[in-house]
């Protein structure tokens, strides 16, 4: 629950200002990025994902060493990209 | 470091070795408080503590969100459930701890209405497809996950979803820290501080902990070789005579945190007068409840929640190991009757927890307990 998951948002969901779509080892997900201001972000940046919601941009060596790190972490990465695919926040 | 190869170059990694051991004072003992679960798992997965000097001891702190959630308020969230037509929606997580009559999974194979949600926001929306029932969200995690609920709750609010309330566990890390600096059984030297609370929070709010304490902080990332640079600049700071809050982690980590983070948290919820903490008991302005304006979606004035104190297992020592004040290993119950599979304490039953941590990383045999007890000797 409280690791940060890297993903890249793929698409700004037109209809909801607030909702991004990011694909997380190939899982794509609605997730939020109203805490990530105004100028937020678009399509091809990183971000960390915490609950469905981005809490930072990272740049794409950041997010490719932590997704390696948290591949290591087994099980425990497993249950949170199941989590993840499970959610629906629409 | 700029680029992946970079977090884990050995060579960069045994020059940093040599770094530190050559920073050691002859004959000082160092011993530094990494605060988050997320830091246990590097160390433990990547055997960081091979690549310190013996003179620097590595000790975990109460940065686990699950850890530290009491019993009592395990069974709060279980009576809820039981009150007709509740949806009871909770992190994976909690699924397994313990409370005084039981555990989640254990009600909800008792029948109540237990579902496991990825978010908060998750949650709000199964309040909407079942307008029928009322959904309560059980809400943990220190600053990291608070402001996830703070947002949700503005939502609900809102879109006047009124079948949708939280039952608010967040706690804030500052005064868990402050605790474990006031407590008299604990030398520390120093923290590595957490990433991910940081990212909300920033640097700024450690600044007492040098100032009044006399504690340096680094805020660290979870790359092994972040942590080794971590324990670098705290030694650097005793070396050069400094005491100061620095961060490590600037790739990720602003200094002011993030405003509208922290904007949501302060629009939704206030401090509570006292909370109680699993094994480090009381702690007066450590967590969250919702203010008054969201009454409406305040589980705890919803509900009448029965509030019920229940003491920790006398054999679990999982406060002392939260405080660094005992290794995982040295708990009377440490990987015979507490397992992963069968956890008595909340340490064991999250990924983050140190217990879990050293288990899963196996540093639990006799020889890891020799070794260290030789360690000890040494020292003394």
């Amino acid at each position: 629950m409280c690791l940060g998951i890297p993903g890249e948002i793929v698409e700004m969901l037109p209809d909801r200002a607030d909702l991004a779509l990011v694909e997380v080892a190939g899982v794509r997900r609605p997730i939020s990025v109203g805490l990530l201001g105004p100028d937020g972000v678009g399509p091809g940046d990183w971000v960390l994902v915490h609950v469905g919601f981005a809490m930072s941009k990272i740049d794409e060596a950041e997010a490719a060493a932590t997704l390696q790190l948290l591949e290591g972490l087994g099980q425990a990465y497993a249950d949170e990209l199941d989590a993840l695919a499970a959610s629906d926040i629409t | 470091m700029r680029f992946v190869d970079e977090y884990r170059d050995a060579d960069k990694a045994r020059a940093l070795s040599g770094q530190i051991a050559a920073l050691c004072e002859p004959g000082r003992h160092y011993k530094f408080m990494e605060v988050c679960g997320g830091h246990t798992h590097t160390i433990y997965k990547h055997g960081l503590e091979d690549h310190l000097p013996e003179t620097v001891e590595l000790v975990h702190g109460p940065g686990c969100p699950v850890c530290v959630i009491p019993m009592g308020r395990v069974d709060d969230a279980i009576a809820i459930a039981r009150e007709p037509d509740v949806i009871l929606t909770s992190f994976g997580d909690m699924l397994r701890v313990p409370g005084g009559t039981g555990s989640f999974l254990e009600a909800k194979a008792e029948g109540a209405d237990i579902r496991m949600v990825y978010s908060p926001l998750d949650a709000l929306k199964i309040a909407r497809e079942n307008p029928g029932r009322r959904v309560v969200f059980m809400a943990i995690g220190f600053e990291t996950t608070a402001p996830s609920t703070a947002v949700t709750v503005l939502r609900a609010a809102s879109e006047g979803v009124s079948n949708f309330s939280v039952f608010c566990n967040h706690v804030t890390i500052i005064p868990a820290i402050k605790a474990i600096l006031d407590s008299p059984d604990l030398r520390l030297d120093g923290f590595l501080g957490p990433g991910h609370v940081s990212t909300v929070i920033g640097c700024r709010p450690y600044e007492f902990i040098p100032s009044e304490y006399g504690k340096p902080l680094v805020c660290a990332g979870f790359e092994p070789l972040d942590l080794l640079q971590s324990v670098h600049m705290l030694l650097r700071q005793f070396a050069e005579g400094r005491c100061e809050v620095e961060n490590q982690y600037t790739r990720v980590v602003p200094w002011d945190g993030n405003a509208r983070a922290l904007e949501a948290i302060a629009r939704t919820m206030e401090l509570r007068p006292h909370f109680e903490w699993r094994g480090l008991g009381f702690i007066s302005h450590s967590a969250l409840a919702l203010r008054e304006e969201f009454a409406a979606h305040d589980a705890e004035k919803v509900f009448d929640v029965p509030g019920v104190r229940v003491a920790d297992p006398k054999a679990c020592q999982c406060g002392e190991v939260l405080k660094g004040v005992i290794k995982p290993w040295e708990c009377k119950v440490f990987g015979t009757a507490c397992t992963p599979e069968t956890p008595i304490g909340t340490c064991m039953v999250s990924s983050e927890g140190a217990c879990a941590a050293y288990y899963n990383y196996g540093r639990f045999s006799r020889a890891a307990l020799a070794e260290s007890t030789m360690r000890e000797g040494t020292r003394a």
